[in-house]
Order: C-alpha cells, then sequence, then structure tokens
C-alpha cells in the first residue's frame, strides 16, 4: 500500500505549484484556475487522512469542498463576465482603477 | 515497488505535470486542458485510496460542470494569448525560489510530524456509498442543509451578475 | 507459456477481450450505418442502398475506404492541438463507456482467472457511465471552438449547452432504478430484476417483485430515453449539427478520418445508451418469460432457422451473381447455426443470456432509427425548455414517488 506520506507530499507540491500559478499569470480566468488546483490539492489531503485514520468523515467533506468550489466557479466566473465587459480586457494589471 | 506504488507515481506524475502545464501553457484553453488532467489524475488517486464515490464525484462535478464552465467563459470572452509584459526580475528571481521554499517547508514540516501516520491506512478496503451516505444524511445534515441553500445563492448570483444592462 | 499465461492472465484476458470488444463494436457501428439508411428509405417510400453488394450490404464497406482516401484539410487559423484532440476525446470517451457494461451473466474460468462476460466489474459502473457522459461535452465544445469558423462555434456551444441541460434530467431519472436497487453496480441491478418466476414483469419498467419492494419506473424510463436521445444529437434533439440551420454544426471543419471518429462515436454513444436502456429498464439479459418455462429457450433456433431458410430461397433468385452466392451462403450458415443450438443444450444454455440482451439492444437501436425517420426536430428554444421545464420536474417527481412509496411499503 502506499504510505499516506506520499499522498501528503503530492498534495502540498500541487498546492505550491498552484501558488505559483496565482502569482504569475496575468490572465483573471487562468488566476481562477489556479484557485481551483488549489483546491484540488486540498481535497486530495482530506481524503488521504481520511483513508490513513479509517473514518469516512473526510470524505464527506470533501464532498462539501467540491460543491462550494461550483458554487464560488459560478459566481467568480460570472463576475469576470461583467469585469471583462467593463474593462474590456481580461489582463488583471488593466483591472487598477483604484490604484494610486 | 509493488503494484498501488507504480501506479501511485504514474498519477502523481501525470498530475504535476498538469500543474506545470497549467503554469507555462500562453493561451487559458490549453491551461483549463490541463487542469482537466490534473483532476482526472487525481479522480484516479481518489480510486486507488478506495474512495470511488468521491473519484466518481469528482469526475461529474469537477471535470464535468466546473470545468465546462471556464472552457465555456473561455470561448465566450474570446480570450487571447497571454502578452508579454515587462515582468520585473524580481519576481522571477526571488519568487521562484521562494515558492519552492515555501512547499519545502510544508513538505518538511509533513515528513518530521509523521509519527502514527507515516504507514499506510488499515487495509486499503473501498469506502462503500452507504457508509458516506449515512454519515452525509445523519451526523452532517446541517451543513448538507446549508450547501444546499449556497447553491441556490449562487445560481440567483450568476443568473443577476450575467444579465446585460438594459 | 501455460506458465507465462497464468502468471499474467489478469493482464493479457481484459486486453483480450478489449480487442474483440473494440472490433465487434466497430462493425456493429458500420452496419448500424447501413441498417439506418435501410429503415430510413423504407419509412420514405425508396430502397435505400441497393447496389453495392447484395442489398447494399458492402455500402459500410466503401463508405470506409471513402473516408480513408479522402483528403484530410487543414482549415487556416486553428489551434492546431485543440483541433486535433477534439474527435480523440469523443472517440475515446465513446469507446470507453463501453468497458463497464456486462454483456450476459455467465463466469468463467481462463488460465486460473475468473472473470465473466464484459470487461470490467466495478461496484460504480453507473457513475462510471456518468462521469463518461459528462466529459462527452468536451469533445463538442472543443471542436467547435478550435475550428475557427463561425457557425462551429455556435453548433459547438448550442450542442454543448444542450447536453449539459439534458444531462440534469439523464442522470435524476435513473435515480429511482437506484433507490430499488440499492447499488450502483450495472450486475446487480439486473439481478435485482429476476425476480424467480416474474418474468417480464419483474423487470424494473413494470416493477413487482416477489421479496423486495419495487415500484414501476416507467415515467423514469420515458425521462432516461428521451434525455439520452437529447445526450447523443440525435433527431428529434439534433438541432445543433442539422445540416439545414448550421451547415453541420460543430463537425463542419472537419473532414475524412476525424469527421469519421465523430460519426462513429455517435453510433457508439448510441449503442451505448441503448444497453444502458436495456440494463437498467429492460431486465438486460432476463428473458421476458418465467424461468420455468424452459421451453421458450429454444426460441433463437426458433427465428434462426426459418430466417436462414428464407434466405437460401430469397437470395437464390437474386439479380447478381456475387447476391445470388453470397446470400444462399449466409442463410446456409445461419440455419445449420440454428439447428446446432438446439441440438447443443450446453451451448444454447450459454447463448440465452447474451441473445435476449442483443435482441434488446437492436429493438432499441430500431426505435432510434425509427424516430429519425419519423419526427421533425425541435427549435432550440423548444428544445432547452423541453429539458428544463418539463423533463427536469418530471425526473424528480419520479424520485419523489419512487421514494415515497418506498417509504411506505417498509412500514
Amino acid at each position: 500500500m502506499v504510505p499516506t506520506n506520499y499522498y501528503l507530499l503530492l498534495s502540498a507540491i500541487l498546492f505550491g505549484l498552484g501558488i505559483v500559478a496565482f502569482v504569475f499569470k496575468r490572465n483573471i480566468i487562468t488566476i481562477f484556475m489556479a484557485i481551483e488546483l488549489m483546491l484540488n490539492a486540498v481535497n486530495l489531503a482530506f481524503v488521504a487522512f481520511s483513508q490513513a485514520l479509517g473514518k469516512a468523515d473526510g470524505e464527506v467533506f470533501v464532498l462539501f469542498v467540491i460543491v462550494v468550489a461550483a458554487a464560488e466557479a459560478a459566481v467568480g466566473l460570472g463576475i469576470i463576465i461583467v469585469t471583462a465587459r467593463n474593462r474590456k480586457s481580461l489582463n488583471v494589471e488593466r483591472v487598477d482603477l483604484l490604484k494610486l | 515497488m509493488t503494484g498501488p506504488v507504480i501506479i501511485f507515481f504514474v498519477l502523481a506524475a501525470l498530475a504535476v505535470l498538469g500543474a506545470v502545464s497549467l503554469i507555462l501553457q500562453r493561451h487559458p484553453i490549453h491551461s483549463a486542458l490541463s487542469l482537466i488532467v490534473v483532476m482526472v489524475a487525481l479522480a484516479g488517486l481518489y480510486l486507488l485510496m478506495g474512495a470511488e464515490f468521491v473519484a466518481a464525484v469528482q469526475i461529474i462535478v469537477y471535470g464535468g460542470a466546473i470545468m465546462v464552465l471556464f472552457v465555456f467563459v473561455i470561448m465566450l470572452l474570446n480570450a487571447g494569448e497571454e502578452e508579454r509584459t515587462n515582468f520585473s526580475k524580481l519576481a522571477t528571481y526571488a519568487g521562484i525560489p521562494l515558492a519552492v521554499a515555501t512547499a519545502g517547508l510544508i513538505a518538511a514540516a509533513i515528513v518530521r510530524s509523521s509519527g502514527g501516520l507515516s504507514t499506510a491506512g488499515p487495509n486499503g478496503a473501498l469506502t462503500s456509498t452507504k457508509t458516506l451516505s449515512m454519515l452525509l444524511f445523519l451526523d452532517f445534515v446541517y451543513p448538507f442543509e446549508l450547501t444546499s441553500f449556497l447553491i441556490l445563492v449562487a445560481i440567483l448570483g450568476a443568473i443577476v451578475l450575467a444579465q446585460r444592462e438594459n | 507459456m501455460s506458465e507465462f499465461l497464468t502468471q499474467y492472465a489478469f493482464l493479457i484476458v481484459p486486453i483480450v477481450k478489449i480487442v474483440i470488444l473494440v472490433l465487434i463494436v466497430l462493425t456493429v457501428d458500420a452496419y448500424l450505418t447501413w441498417l439506418e439508411r435501410k429503415v430510413i428509405a423504407h419509412i420514405q417510400a425508396r430502397w435505400g442502398p441497393y447496389r453495392v453488394g447484395p442489398h447494399g450490404l458492402l455500402q459500410p464497406l466503401a463508405d470506409g475506404v471513402k473516408f480513408i482516401l479522402k483528403e484530410d484539410p487543414l482549415p487556416a487559423n486553428v489551434d492546431k492541438a485543440t483541433y486535433f484532440i477534439a474527435p480523440f476525446i469523443t472517440l475515446m470517451l465513446a469507446l470507453t463507456s463501453l468497458a463497464v457494461i456486462p454483456f450476459g451473466p455467465q463466469h468463467f474460468t481462463i488460465f486460473g482467472y475468473e472473470t465473466h462476460v464484459g470487461i470490467a466489474d466495478v461496484n460504480i459502473s453507473l457513475l462510471v457511465l456518468f462521469a463518461i457522459t459528462a466529459l462527452g461535452v468536451y469533445g463538442v465544445a472543443l471542436a467547435g471552438w478550435a475550428s475557427n469558423n463561425k457557425y462551429s462555434l455556435l453548433g459547438g456551444l448550442r450542442s454543448s449547452a444542450q447536453m449539459i441541460s439534458y444531462e440534469l434530467a439523464l442522470t435524476l431519472s435513473v435515480v429511482g432504478v437506484l433507490l430499488i436497487a440499492c447499488d450502483f453496480s450495472l450486475r446487480s441491478i439486473i439481478d435485482h430484476q429476476e425476480n424467480g418466476n416474474l418474468g417480464l414483469l419483474g423487470w424494473n419498467l413494470f416493477g413487482f417483485s416477489k421479496d423486495g419492494i419495487g415500484f414501476t419506473q416507467i415515467i423514469g424510463f420515458f425521462c432516461f430515453f428521451l434525455a439520452a436521445i437529447a445526450e447523443t444529437n440525435r433527431i428529434p434533439f439534433d438541432l445543433p449539427e442539422a445540416e439545414s440551420e448550421l451547415v453541420a454544426g460543430y463537425h463542419t471543419e472537419y473532414a475524412s478520418m476525424k469527421f469519421a471518429m465523430f460519426f462513429i462515436a455517435e453510433y457508439t454513444s448510441m449503442i451505448t445508451v441503448s444497453c444502458l436502456a436495456t440494463i437498467l429498464f429492460f431486465g438486460g439479459w432476463l428473458s421476458p418469460f418465467p424461468a420455468s418455462w424452459t421451453f421458450t429457450h429454444y426460441l433463437p433456433s426458433l427465428l434462426l432457422i426459418p430466417f436462414g431458410v428464407w434466405l437460401i430461397f430469397d437470395g437464390i433468385r437474386y439479380e447478381t451473381i456475387f447476391g445470388r452466392i453470397l446470400l444462399p451462403g449466409v442463410g446456409a450458415v445461419l440455419t445449420l447455426l440454428g439447428v446446432a443450438l438446439a441440438l447443443f443444450p450446453v451451448v444454447n444454455e450459454a447463448i440465452q443470456g447474451p441473445f435476449w440482451f442483443l435482441g434488446k439492444v437492436f429493438a432499441f437501436l430500431f426505435f432510434y432509427i425509427w424516430m429519425r425517420g419519423t419526427l421533425p426536430r425541435f427549435r432550440y428554444d423548444q428544445l432547452m425548455s423541453f429539458g428544463w421545464k418539463l423533463l427536469l420536474p418530471v425526473a424528480i417527481a419520479n424520485v419523489v414517488l419512487t421514494s415515497a412509496y418506498i417509504l411506505w411499503r417498509m412500514h
């Protein structure tokens, strides 16, 4: 069987890659996808712990995380559509009306 | 190297390659496709851990609905390739080592604090859907009802946001 | 040699089964196109393919050769990676969904490896099928977008919106069956419909049950079948790929082999949906006659022998020489097969399950083709309002009714 540490390390690596994508990409939609990647990394950790401890509570929480991610994606993409219509660009650096 | 460990490494490599491809691709639709690859690889890992229902839900909801939403928005907004603006050199030369250091810190903390979790869990048994649903509808019924309300609010919000002002 | 086979049987046996299944399914796809053209032609009072081989039987072969030899153009300014991946995704998903379908009840042992008629027997086979259906939207959406063509994009977006909408009704309409069977595995759903001597009435469509709780799933069946026709983009729900409306929708810019992949994927998903409908609502491989009527086991022979004899007598008087040799030959083979089945009871018993399964699947496929020849197509807004305002509430009502009945019976 696969030791739980392997799953947790993979989760940490995916989370780190999600952070790198979040910081370095300039397209709003790609940044949003990096958030989804981070949520997936956390889901993996939840299921790994659920298997290690033998209880199914972790998997129930994964279902909740997936549902919340779906709701967040719907509203977030709605906001992105409105912002893109107003600023006529998907570049995150163009949304700078509050800059000094 | 037993069978499950080999499968784990194959799926883990696929997930990491997908995540790296998400960062390196220029067009958002290729990033979306790479993220779908990551999600399918993660579903395979959930199956390896015995969480069969969660694996199926991951593909159906995440891969078949949320990512479809992303792909639709990319197509509707006609997102093009990323422009090459001037990147601050500080960000590249200090940022990437910093990100690697953060991930390394988390990994070191995991490995050092293993204790009772470094070995595999009990027998690699499948979590039956019945166990999951008993937990969901008996112990966690309150969060369940709350999330259904949350979805309703999200639907209304998305409809209101996407309307054109007349 | 047999040592090697026994040790690696867990790998070799599934691979051999996959190869056999893919070959069979591709042949059935090809002859399904022949059947479709013949049936639609006869509905429209004409003959259909008649010249290419006796009764047009070699027409699929000619179509295949045409697909291979045709020029495969690459339109300008397409997104090459996505343009090439889209038909592959569609075909791969359509063929993968056949892996979890059980074709017969037998379990047998090859080289010490316990196996069954079907490729994979997973606990969540129904969920796997839904997952593959959910991923099928990508092939269509990406094909429409990658073609760099307004009509393709429009057709692709419309088709994906239609597929997503009807996916909800599809999955909800099956929940009634799941409530009765309490298991996701397709084999156990069929085993649950095997209710002693009830035969036809034990199927989920009628839902009578001796010791368990069953509720008729007629509403669920109609929701499922209509939603499945919309999922596979067939008439009457095929506005996104209708020729008079959007050129050819999302596969306008695809030619020869890539178009052939979309084509094969569509017919394979038709076959998968028919298999699902028979397994979930019509008892899969169960015979409609009660199990105690063992004389009905001679039905395959009873159908094959007259058909074979008729083919011999009809083929002898055919126009071309090739037809006068081929048709009586096929007829003779079928007659001999029928006689052999009647004479060897062991083979007859083994063939009962797959015979009824394939018979029901072909009945559904004929029904699909019949609908194509008869009904006009929906307009797009009628299509979407049908899916959201009619099918979805009816599917939810089915779930409520079924669970109310089960709760009432449990007290």
